[in-house]
């Protein structure tokens, strides 16, 4: 659980971009990515801010000039069969405000893209590999975008919903 | 990769292509001028050539099975690219077809060095996700239980960081302290290794009587083990002079390239999630937080050896100021409930059939919880769509990251060297491909 000392105002659950804004009007994060946030939520003592796919990467030098200093992981969640389908979540730390936020953005899902944030965060590299081995969303600019996990001539990509569990396909 | 097998089977070396399956592409072109052995036109055939070194993925200095396509110019490393994914189990994957309660023993398997932290970082995330709140003795447990881990899987980290560089000596020794400590993990949990003590809501069980006693005998004994493994490598030579300024990597470095735990306050970055952000009561404990600035694998190995020490304090405070009371929290329709209680009370009995045939709800939402393990910073990402079972679990495991950071730290080393930085940066294959 994270300490109320560290994390300013820490209303229960607060939805929607006007309202978080509000409740967290000192936040760093919020302050500083004000120009490219969709969507908001705080929820269970974490923030949430969603942006456009085709921004991600201005928003990543955004938090990176707000303090958000270090890339802790990127990792994708397949909301299949709802549109836009892949919902591309990164974990933000700061390690002198002490807060952890969360960008989150929603990619379609017929011909899933985003731009690689590998020129903010080298850390990036292989969990966008990851990412596009286990769920098949391209990251535009990756300096080596090959699978990571599966073997070079695997088909399909596991972790997407409509891929099975066990058997064979 | 796959298809290798067969084809050697198949005896039909016209479809064996090397340069193709085998190779990682950005050393494609090196490699397939030494397949063909012609040298690049206008250049000097013997001083211009570099060569690829395929190291791993058994060999015995990788820690299971990492694969490292070295490209070597003479013995000077020129570059270095992992090539990982010989142990993917797609945990991730069967998380999602799982119950709550039946992920736990799946978090055991990731890591095998530190299962309580693995489960810890997953109770966490998931009792965030709940809402509910965990008894201070069990909070208190898991932290104990959580350093002896720290000390055990830095044990097994010295053992074969010196057994790497050839001092067998110490590893036995490591072994002997560290046999004692599962002996404490199967007393507590019944297991040596998979422990899953650490579950949603609490810990599993009481821990038996006596056992404590037994943890305060090893504290007391064990920093003279320590001192014992300091007389016998820091006054050798070859220790000393294989150690230092091998495998530079500054501040800055780790930080673009995600380090985190030992070998990024090895680099000079005072950041320790026990002190920096606690979790499960860390911050009534007082500890220090070692930190070195030279950034090499002498100063990975020195912060390691003091962060035992700390943790042997830490254990001893648990232990000294170990709360009273439940050691799970009481949520009826979350938690099993106690197994004498179910011979006696209908409801426990109703509770206990529905939660182990049809698990337990969890309102919808994503959670995110981050400990410290022993390699550096576990994170759980753990999204619930309302059911019974996760929509999806993530693992963030320090060891992925510490491998992109591989090549910077061995680029311009020897390749002898490259060993002992891969023992430097105590990497688990097994949560690396998950």
């Amino acid at each position: 659980m994270s300490d109320p000392a560290t994390n300013p105002a820490t209303p229960e659950a607060v939805f929607g971009k006007e309202a978080v804004a509000a409740a967290l009007a000192d936040h760093a994060a919020v302050k500083g990515l004000e120009a490219f946030i969709v969507d908001a939520k705080w929820d269970r003592n974490e923030l949430t801010l969603t942006v456009a796919p085709e921004s991600i990467v201005e928003a990543c030098k955004a938090a990176q000039a707000s303090g958000y200093n270090f890339f802790e992981d990127c990792t994708c969640v397949d909301w299949f069969p709802t549109e836009p389908r892949f919902q591309v979540t990164y974990h933000l730390l700061s390690h002198k405000l002490k807060q952890r936020i969360r960008l989150i953005a929603r990619v379609h899902g017929d011909t899933p893209s985003i731009p690689s944030i590998t020129s903010v965060w080298p850390a990036a590299n292989f969990y966008e590999r990851e990412v596009f081995d286990l769920f098949g969303v391209r990251f535009e600019g990756h300096p080596r975008l090959t699978r990571i996990m599966m073997p070079d001539n695997w088909n399909g990509h596991p972790l997407r919903k409509d891929y099975p569990v066990e058997g064979y396909r | 990769m796959a298809g290798l097998n067969t084809q050697i089977s198949g005896a039909t070396l016209t479809t064996f292509r090397p340069a193709e399956d085998l190779i990682i592409p950005d050393v494609k072109d090196v490699v397939e001028e030494s397949v063909s052995g012609r040298a690049p036109e206008g250049s000097d055939p013997i001083s211009d050539k570099t060569m690829v070194l395929n190291m791993g993925p058994q060999h015995p200095s990788t820690h299971g099975v990492l694969r490292l396509v070295i490209e070597i110019d003479g013995e000077t490393v020129v570059s270095l690219a992992p090539d990982i994914g010989y142990l993917h189990t797609g945990i991730e994957k069967t998380c999602e077809a799982k119950f709550y309660n039946q992920v736990t023993p799946l978090t055991d398997r990731i890591d095998y060095l530190c299962p309580m932290t693995n489960n810890t970082a997953y109770a966490l995330a998931v009792e965030k996700l709940l809402a509910l709140e965990v008894p201070e003795k069990a909070q208190w447990l898991r932290v104990l239980f959580n350093e002896l881990t720290r000390i055990q899987s830095h044990l097994v980290w010295l053992g074969t960081h010196a057994m790497d560089i050839g001092a067998l000596t110490v590893f036995l020794y490591c072994f002997r302290e560290r046999e004692e400590l599962l002996r404490i993990f199967e007393a507590v949990s019944g297991q040596r290794m998979m422990t899953s003590y650490v579950r949603i809501g609490g810990v599993a069980l009481e821990p038996p009587v006596g056992l404590f006693k037994r943890i305060r005998a090893f504290l007391a004994d064990f920093p003279s083990k320590i001192d014992e493994y300091e007389g016998l490598l820091e006054k050798n030579p070859i220790w000393i002079g294989r150690l230092k300024g091998i495998g530079y990597l500054t501040g800055e470095q780790a930080i673009a390239l995600g380090v985190t735990g030992p070998p990024l306050r090895a680099s000079g970055v005072d950041f320790d999630l026990r002190r920096d952000m606690p979790y499960s009561s860390y911050e009534k404990f007082q500890f220090n937080v070692p930190v070195a600035t030279e950034g090499d694998v002498w100063a990975r190995y020195k912060v390691r050896m003091l962060e035992m020490r700390e943790s042997v304090k830490i254990c001893l405070q648990a232990l000294d100021g170990m709360p009273e009371g439940r050691y799970v929290a009481h949520a009826p329709k979350i938690l099993v409930p106690d197994r004498e209680q179910m011979k006696t009370q209908m409801e426990s009995l109703i509770h206990h059939f529905k939660i182990v045939t049809e698990g337990f709800q969890v309102p919808a939402g994503e959670a995110m919880s981050a400990v410290e393990a022993p390699h550096g910073q576990m994170n759980y990402y753990v999204v619930s769509d309302g059911t019974t079972k996760p929509y999806r679990v993530h693992m963030r495991n320090a060891d992925f990251c510490t491998l992109q950071a591989l090549e910077t730290m061995c680029k311009g080393q020897l390749i002898a060297d490259v060993v002992a930085v891969i023992g430097s940066i105590d990497i688990v294959l097994g949560a690396i491909d998950r």
